[in-house]
């Protein structure tokens, strides 16, 4: 485990929103909430990445029910321990950032 | 009962490397409240609504709209309220109300570069394609032919380098920021 992998904001926000089963608009809706319109993810980028995700495996996609219903995603036992690795180093940067320029 | 709205249709001809003039446009007529409801080649087909009632944008997928996975992509896009209006090949072009907020289709560096890849492969693919015709005809009696595939290689030969400019542009961007 070597690899050291910088998460997009993109990919970060969107595995923030995969905790419980969400469809892609509530992705979208709820990164906005999240950063108070801070981050709006385009549908183009989030359906690029929702991909790039399941390929790697870091989410899934539940089964449909029935054709008429949202396409539900939902993130993995890989895509969690992603995210605290990634939590662990943005602590990383905001200790160095805040230790170096903190108090200006 | 519905009142019938008048159109207005238009030619106009734009290459795949002015897509932002072409989405510029569109966006003007809607400004002027006519919205485009269908395309064919070089034409455009408005109607009469309010002004500024859509926001369009214009995209270059991977396969044909028919495609599975393009139909999967347009079914998402779908379910946040972009609407398909009409394709020439693998040209599409959506809308979106305006009054949903903004509408782009990528929020990101990297997204938008993959899109311009994408115009690029196809632009240098129509290009090169030019090339065999233009030698195998070299000893054929229909010069006029070879001048054609000589204009349309150079044509589109400089749509890869306008297109490649832009993605240069969005590389040196992306060495800073996201």
């Amino acid at each position: 485990m070597a690899e050291n992998i910088v998460l997009t904001e993109a990919v970060y926000y969107i595995l923030l929103s995969l905790k419980e089963p969400v469809h892609g608009y509530g992705i979208m809706q709820n990164v906005a909430q999240l950063t108070n319109n801070r981050v709006n993810l385009a549908a183009g980028t989030l359906y690029g990445a929702l991909t790039a995700l399941l390929e790697k495996g870091w989410i899934s996609a539940l089964p449909e029910a029935d054709q008429s219903r949202r396409k539900e995603y939902q993130i993995t036992d890989s895509g969690q321990a992603a995210v605290q690795k990634e939590l662990e180093r943005l602590r990383e940067l905001l200790r160095n950032g805040e230790g170096i320029y903190g108090d200006d | 009962m519905e009142t019938i709205k008048p159109k207005l249709r238009k030619y106009r001809l734009f290459f795949v490397w002015q897509h932002e003039e072409e989405e510029q446009w569109l966006n003007e007529m809607s400004a002027q409240g006519y919205q485009l409801v269908k395309v064919g080649f070089c034409s455009y087909l408005f109607e009469q609504g309010s002004p500024n009632e859509y926001i369009y944008r214009l995209e270059l997928l991977d396969q044909l709209p028919s495609h599975p996975d393009s139909l999967a992509y347009l079914r998402f896009l779908e379910e946040t309220g972009i609407e398909h209006i009409g394709s020439m090949l693998r040209w599409v072009y959506y809308r979106k109300k305006a009054d949903q907020g903004a509408f782009d289709l990528y929020s990101d560096i990297d997204s938008k570069i993959r899109h311009f890849n994408r115009m690029r492969g196809m632009l240098l693919l129509v290009s090169i394609v030019n090339v065999p015709l233009f030698i195998s005809n070299l000893s054929g009696d229909m010069p006029v032919f070879n001048i054609v595939f000589l204009l349309i290689f150079v044509l589109f030969l400089t749509g890869v380098l306008k297109i490649s400019g832009k993605i240069r542009k969005l590389e040196k961007e992306k060495r800073l920021r996201e």
